[in-house]
């Protein structure tokens, strides 16, 4: 692990939960992770997990009703961003923390020009002039990569591509030069050639600005090209949390390592893919003990009954699983036994 | 445009300059002004048994093709043989009984299917259209294909919104299977699962492959995935076929400049592979008003002058690999 | 957006022709033979032939017909036959009011409906929401009649804030148009509310609020102007019923308008006044139709125009 760095954002056994007619759902039920300046946070899980939930509860976006944060902290810059009121957190959108989507087509207002959603931000949270906002704004879509950034400002979303449109949403977030960039799957609706154009603008503006960003996905080939640090989560929590140095070469919780053996892979050929047998788990309804042994082919009764921590192990990587506790009865197992 | 190789083979789908040009309607009159030219002269042939995937970005007309093959749109021009038999050739009622032999499985399993029929109705209509089997028989038959699909015999049942997202496009192949088929058009098929239930139902496809000789033509956009499922590749750009060939040969060596872009733009789940990039500039052109000679040309890092003006022909490198580029061989 | 309206308007003429012919045949339905009529009780056989010679009616009626139509291109309409003016004048003297008094409840409609709608929409399953909701099923359940009565009675008669009946100030028209516009409220009302609830929950909202804005600009400059292409089109259907709703407003308010007119004309028997009446009226509700689609065009940009 990279030494001593500055840690901007720190997530605490957040909990998120929503209260329906038909229960309960505990969507983000205990998930720690934090944030160094300048890095890259990737969050990764299938849909259910909970990663676009947790992204939402950093910016309190979440519907109340019928959701609730009700337990853990969120520190920025040393604050609770969950005791804050709404007027303190509408500071911090879009200004010091900022958000981008992953549907581009639908993300932005069909019936505004490009060019007053960006100028928009600024006349808020920079106390700038309408003429002085567009300006910026044509920058900022210079910025991004937008070709004739002074006739596309003018232009409203529905004459633009897709990647045109995420560059757009990229400029709108970053027009305030933020501290962190939340982005939630910003490249799975689109092409695998814009994907790579997208990533690359993302990496350079980084590089440029010096932003943190959280980087949502279930794509671990995006994960391995963009993150430096990774949580994966499953049914709302964090199962493992490492490098992503380390997430790929030693992957330990074995829902990490059957989500590594169901990809399809570019390079190498097998006859059949190792599939995850079951389905998620119901939020409504998650199992007693860890909330993968249900599926993991390696489950015990200790597993049924007793949740495990999130505990950190020798290369310092965390993962949640009995099997790397001192509770395991059963022979220890490496990576290289459990099939990667 | 027939390919020199395994003459062993039985071509079971000839598709022949296959033309889908949508109109554009305008001007005060409403007449068409121009043309949406989704899929322009497309040529190639599925053997029997194999995969033939077509891969290829939004707006390639890879979809179209599958849906103009099967008459769900009717294609502007080209001719398809099936068997043999032109199918475009066909009266409508020639047609609804070859639909037996082809059957088609869609991208949105939460659209796909009827929300108002149980499986057992969705399966049993299947049966009923094509008289596969005889109505006293036919619930059997559903539990028989239930099992060979891994769905149990107690959901028979139930309707969609009781099954997840794979269950349901499992029953959407079993729907498929009910025909008896011969050619089943996977259309973006594993797309909107997560990838743990994607590699489950890859694997049925697989299986299923094998064990009722089927024939599959499937469409996606996924690299990872074709390259799983596929014995050949065809990829398509604007409407056009850019290279065709045998699934080896397409992964180890590309040779068209955006099958070449196209394969590097994916990242790859391994920190250990810092690949270089091929980033291509700027947007895919608009298919209405594509680009003069190789529509590629626009985009393209090895674009010479000959590109912009003359439309290239796909040629053979080799008896499995054919590319359509000015610059190969 | 040119081609689009200069289309539009060639789409018109056949609508416009399909008009009159609609109303020329259901005035060849109607019993009674108007030669009978016009020349009264007793009349002479003579007089009655001479009467029918006069009027074209013993001409074939594909003949009829074309004379008809040649004469309202030229913008005649034919005669009263109660008071002997032409028709077309008869109209125009009494149109304005009834305009006047339509735009007037069309604002009504719009301002309260809209205003109502977004309360509703912003402070979901709230009391001021199910309070709107009820008051909005009443406005459209109360016919017109008892509620222009009712408010003569409360503020003109008690209150005196208003004139009772008649037309021509600023006064006269408030009690008219509350009372004509209040049904079309609340059809507005319920239209804007699920129009707002529905856009409200897009993924551009979403953004909005992710760039920290305001509740109030959210829903006043993003999620309104969305919201509009709906409602527009309610509010244009809207315009045909309050033409006809005109009719019973102007009896109770006692304005001399375009729905009195017609009323009249027909208890009285004359038909030339019943069909230009009508026909002008259809005019107008085309015109306004189109007009509502341009606006609905305006406004829906996200649709390829093509």
């Amino acid at each position: 692990m990279p030494g001593q760095q500055e840690k901007i954002l720190d997530v605490r056994n957040l909990q998120t939960h929503f209260f329906t007619d038909d229960g309960v759902s505990k969507a983000v039920d205990g998930v720690d992770f934090s944030l160094n300046k300048g890095e890259t946070l990737g969050l990764v899980g299938e849909s259910g997990c909970g990663k676009s939930i947790t992204s939402l509860s950093i910016l309190r976006l979440i519907a109340s009703p019928p959701g609730k944060i009700v337990g853990g902290e969120i520190l920025f810059k040393g604050q609770d961003l969950i005791a804050k009121s709404e007027a303190e957190m509408r500071k911090i959108r879009g200004n010091e923390i900022s958000m981008i989507f992953q549907e581009p087509m639908t993300s932005l207002n069909p019936v505004y020009t490009v060019g007053e959603q960006i100028a928009e931000v600024l006349r808020l949270h920079q106390n700038m002039g309408r003429k002085e906002a567009w300006e910026k704004a044509v920058d900022m879509l210079r910025l991004v990569g937008i070709p004739s950034p002074e006739k596309r400002a003018t232009q409203e979303p529905h004459e633009l591509s897709g990647g045109m449109r995420q560059r757009v949403m990229i400029a709108m977030a970053l027009a305030c030069r933020p501290e962190i960039l939340i982005a939630d799957e910003p490249t799975t609706a689109l092409d695998v050639t814009i994907q790579a154009q997208i990533l690359e603008l993302m990496k350079k503006l980084q590089a440029e600005m010096g932003m943190s960003i959280i980087m949502i996905t279930h794509d671990l080939g995006v994960v391995a090209e963009t993150c430096d640090r990774v949580a994966v989560m499953y049914a709302g929590k964090v199962v493992e949390y490492t490098t992503a140095k380390n997430l790929f070469e030693n992957p330990k919780h074995p829902y990490t390592i059957g989500l590594m053996n169901s990809l399809p892979r570019l390079d190498e050929d097998v006859e059949e893919l190792v599939a995850i047998k079951g389905n998620v788990p119901s939020p409504f309804n998650m199992p007693t003990g860890c909330r993968f042994a249900p599926r993991c082919p390696h489950a015990t009764e200790l597993c049924h009954s007793k949740l495990p921590e999130l505990l950190t192990s020798d290369d310092g990587s965390k993962v949640r699983c009995w099997m790397y506790t001192p509770e395991w009865d059963g022979a220890s197992k490496t990576a290289t036994e459990m099939g990667v | 445009m027939m390919m020199t190789a395994d003459q062993t083979k039985k071509p079971l789908l000839k598709v022949q300059n296959l033309k889908q040009h949508f109109p554009i309607k305008g001007g005060i009159l409403g007449r068409t002004v121009n043309h949406v030219k989704a899929v322009d002269d497309v040529s190639f042939t599925i053997f029997e048994g194999e995969t033939l995937s077509i891969v290829g970005e939004s707006g390639c007309g890879k979809s179209t093709t599958g849906r103009a093959i099967l008459r769900l749109d009717e294609p502007t021009s080209g001719s398809v043989f099936f068997e043999g038999k032109d199918l475009l050739a066909m009266s409508k009622s020639q047609m609804r009984s070859m639909r037996k032999d082809l059957q088609v499985i869609f991208q949105d399993p939460f659209a796909s299917l009827n929300p108002r029929q149980s499986v057992a109705q969705i399966l049993g209509e299947a049966l009923a259209i094509q008289n596969i089997v005889p109505a006293n028989q036919r619930r059997e038959r559903i539990i028989e294909l239930l099992s060979h699909v891994g769905l149990r015999p107690d959901q028979i049942d139930r309707f969609p919104h009781e099954f997840s997202g794979g269950q349901r496009q499992r029953i959407g192949i079993a729907r498929a299977l009910a025909m008896q088929p011969k050619l089943i058009i996977c259309d973006e098929a594993v797309s909107a699962l997560d990838v743990s239930i994607q590699a489950q139902v890859l694997n049925l496809l697989k299986s299923l492959q094998k064990e009722f000789k089927l024939t599959y033509l499937f469409i996606s956009h996924d690299l990872g995935v074709v390259r799983h499922i596929s014995d050949r590749v065809m990829v398509m750009y604007l409407g056009k076929v850019v290279e065709i060939a045998d699934k080896k040969s397409l992964f180890d060596s590309p040779q068209h400049p955006y099958t070449q872009a196209l394969l590097s733009a994916i990242p790859v789940p391994d920190v250990s592979k810092k690949q270089e990039r091929i980033i291509l500039r700027g947007d895919v052109p608009s298919p209405i008003n594509p680009p003069q000679g190789c529509r590629f040309h626009t985009r393209c890092p090895l674009a010479v002058e000959r590109c912009k003006t003359e439309v290239p022909a796909l040629t053979n490198v080799h008896s499995t690999h054919q590319v359509a580029c000015h610059l190969v061989p | 957006m040119f081609v689009y309206i200069v289309r539009r308007l060639l789409q018109m003429i056949p609508v416009l022709l399909g008009v009159i012919l609609v109303v020329f045949l259901i005035m060849q339905m109607v019993p009674g033979d108007p030669a009978v009529l016009l020349a009264g009780e007793g009349a002479s056989a003579e007089t009655i032939a001479k009467i029918r010679t006069q009027l074209g009616l013993d001409q074939p009626v594909m003949v009829q017909y074309f004379h008809y139509v040649t004469d309202v291109m030229t913008g005649d309409l034919g005669t009263s036959l109660r008071s002997n003016l032409p028709v077309f004048d008869e109209i125009m003297a009494r149109l304005p009011a009834t305009i006047e008094l339509a735009i007037a409840s069309i604002f009504v409609t719009v301002v309260l409906g809209m205003v109502a709608g977004i309360i509703s929409a912003t402070k979901q399953y709230s009391a001021a929401d199910i309070t709107i909701m009820i008051v909005a099923l009443l406005g459209v359940s109360l016919p017109s009649f008892w509620l222009g009565l009712s408010l003569i009675y409360y503020f003109s008669v008690k209150l005196q804030w208003f004139p009772v009946a008649g037309w021509g100030t600023w006064k006269h028209m408030v009690l008219p148009a509350i009372t004509l516009g209040t049904a079309g409220a609340a059809i507005v009302a319920r239209m804007t509310r699920s129009s707002m609830l529905d856009v409200v929950r897009q993924d551009y909202i979403r953004t909005a609020r992710a760039k920290g804005l305001r509740e109030q600009v959210i829903v006043y400059k993003h999620a309104l102007k969305n919201a509009l292409i709906p409602i527009i089109t309610v509010v244009g259907l809207q315009f045909g019923f309050l033409l006809g709703g005109t009719v019973l407003v102007e009896s109770v308010f006692a304005i001399n308008g375009l729905g009195r007119l017609i009323v009249d004309a027909i208890r009285m028997r004359d038909l030339p006044v019943v069909q230009g009446g009508v026909l002008i009226a259809s005019v107008i509700f085309v015109f306004v139709n189109l007009l509502v689609d341009v606006l609905y065009r305006y406004f829906n940009k996200r649709i390829d125009l093509n």
